[in-house]
């Protein structure tokens, strides 16, 4: 890799994007450091996808810019990203062994060994057109793609929901490895909490196209409380990111790097990812900022 | 050595490897000297991140269970500290009160949830006292 280890492999600076009067992106910034593994989580419609295509280069923003290892987004850095949108963008006509032929014209670092070692390990059938393919055969072939143009970092739009529990586990397994030997730097979407425990180590929470939180996974889960009580006196807790009520009782996501609290008339506990990640996606639109104290 | 990772438990997934490497040294499945998978292996293997697997293998270091070895792995320790002196004093204490839990009526899946739940500071909540499970 030619950019030093400081400089983040995808830099988001003040991302806005808008589709007609709808905002699918407004104001997304934050940092992904190089040999990462980010998961992006959000609900349907949150800019996820608009978010990945802008950092392949793909979709030019209204405002704001995406640096891929210092270099803007564009046809400059192509070589080094390799993107799975969630409509993988193969040629229906042409076969898989085509199609691999095809990955060696198109990039320059090209590893044809490594293709056919994952198409081998994925039993894809080498005849047969691609537009006739299973979707999770399409999904496999596209990350297979995307892995042996060798790039420095991988945008992967949902890159396993396609795909049957073994296939999910094969390419969990292949992808942690070329982080593993590679350092390549990943940032992918997805819905489900278990695949972002075991695969991630960081973590950008979208919600009608604003990050709402972004950090680390490990210190996100130590940043965090869940608080279990009386509604009144969850309800006056500082720092809240989300409160639901059942009955009397109301549980609480907050902001708190401090130890748990013992006392009070609640219970505390660290939350699990779930939590964190449910509380975040579930919280509503921030309000203008009204400090109170922090503990 | 292979791994096994349970994504239901919200148990962390470097705690999982180190409770694994830690029960295997206890069982006598892992000898001193032998190597762990690296964190390639268990990467690929597992599907798990590779710098959670570090992770496990440094706090394990740390513990005293295993050592790192220039270029070669990480390996088992000669005289691995699995459990310190005052282990024993511990296991008379905990005997006395799963004695006194028995009695009580607890049987050892709820002896476990206590435990925990201490390790975790937390108290059930009101609701939680009151529901008939």
């Amino acid at each position: 890799m030619s950019a030093d280890r400081t400089t983040p492999a995808v830099d988001v600076a003040g991302l806005t994007h808008r589709f007609g009067r709808r905002y699918a992106l407004d104001g997304c910034s934050f940092t992904v450091p190089a040999g990462a593994v980010t998961a992006l989580v959000g609900r349907n419609g949150a800019g996820k996808s608009t978010l990945l295509r802008t950092a392949a280069g793909l979709l030019r923003p209204d405002t704001g810019a995406v640096r891929v290892f210092g270099e803007p987004a564009g046809d400059a850095t192509l070589p080094r990203i390799g993107y799975v949108g969630q409509q993988a963008p193969l040629y229906p006509m042409l076969t898989v062994a085509q199609t691999l032929t095809l990955g060696g014209r198109l990039n320059p670092r090209w590893d044809a060994a490594y293709a056919h070692r994952l198409a081998d390990d994925a039993e894809l059938p080498y005849t047969a057109p691609v537009g006739t393919l299973a979707a999770g055969h399409r999904t496999r072939l596209a990350l297979i793609l995307a892995l042996a143009k060798r790039p420095g970092v991988l945008l992967l739009d949902e890159p396993l929901a396609p795909l049957d529990p073994v296939a999910r586990a094969e390419m969990s397994g292949t992808l942690m490895a070329d982080v593993a030997d590679r350092g390549t730097t990943v940032v992918l979407s997805s819905h489900v909490v278990a695949d972002i425990e075991s695969l991630c180590d960081h973590v950008v929470v979208l919600a009608e196209g604003r990050v709402r939180l972004t950090a680390e996974v490990e210190r996100a889960l130590t940043g965090h409380l869940i608080a279990v009580g009386a509604t009144e006196d969850v309800t006056e807790l500082d720092d809240i990111v989300e409160v639901r009520t059942a009955g009397r009782d109301a549980t609480a996501l907050i902001r708190s790097t401090g130890p748990l609290p013992s006392a009070g008339g609640l219970s505390w506990h660290r939350p699990t990812l779930e939590e964190l990640v449910l509380g975040y996606l579930r919280a509503p639109r921030p309000r203008p900022k009204r400090k109170v104290t922090t503990t | 050595m292979i791994f096994r990772i349970d994504r239901r438990t919200g148990t962390a997934v470097y705690v999982q490897l180190m409770q694994q490497v830690r029960q295997a040294i206890r069982m006598g499945r892992l000898a001193p000297g032998d190597r762990l998978p690296t964190a390639r292996e268990v990467a690929e293997h597992a599907g798990i991140n590779p710098n959670t697997v570090l992770k496990a293998y440094r706090e394990l270091e740390m513990a005293g269970l295993v050592e790192p070895r220039q270029g070669s792995g990480t390996y088992v320790r000669e005289h691995p500290t699995v459990l310190p002196d005052i282990a024993g004093e511990l296991r008379r204490d905990l005997a006395v009160w799963a004695a006194r839990a028995s009695a009580a009526g607890l049987d050892v899946r709820d002896m476990q949830a206590l435990v925990a739940e201490v390790m975790a500071g937390t108290e059930p909540t009101a609701e939680e006292t009151h529901r008939v499970r």
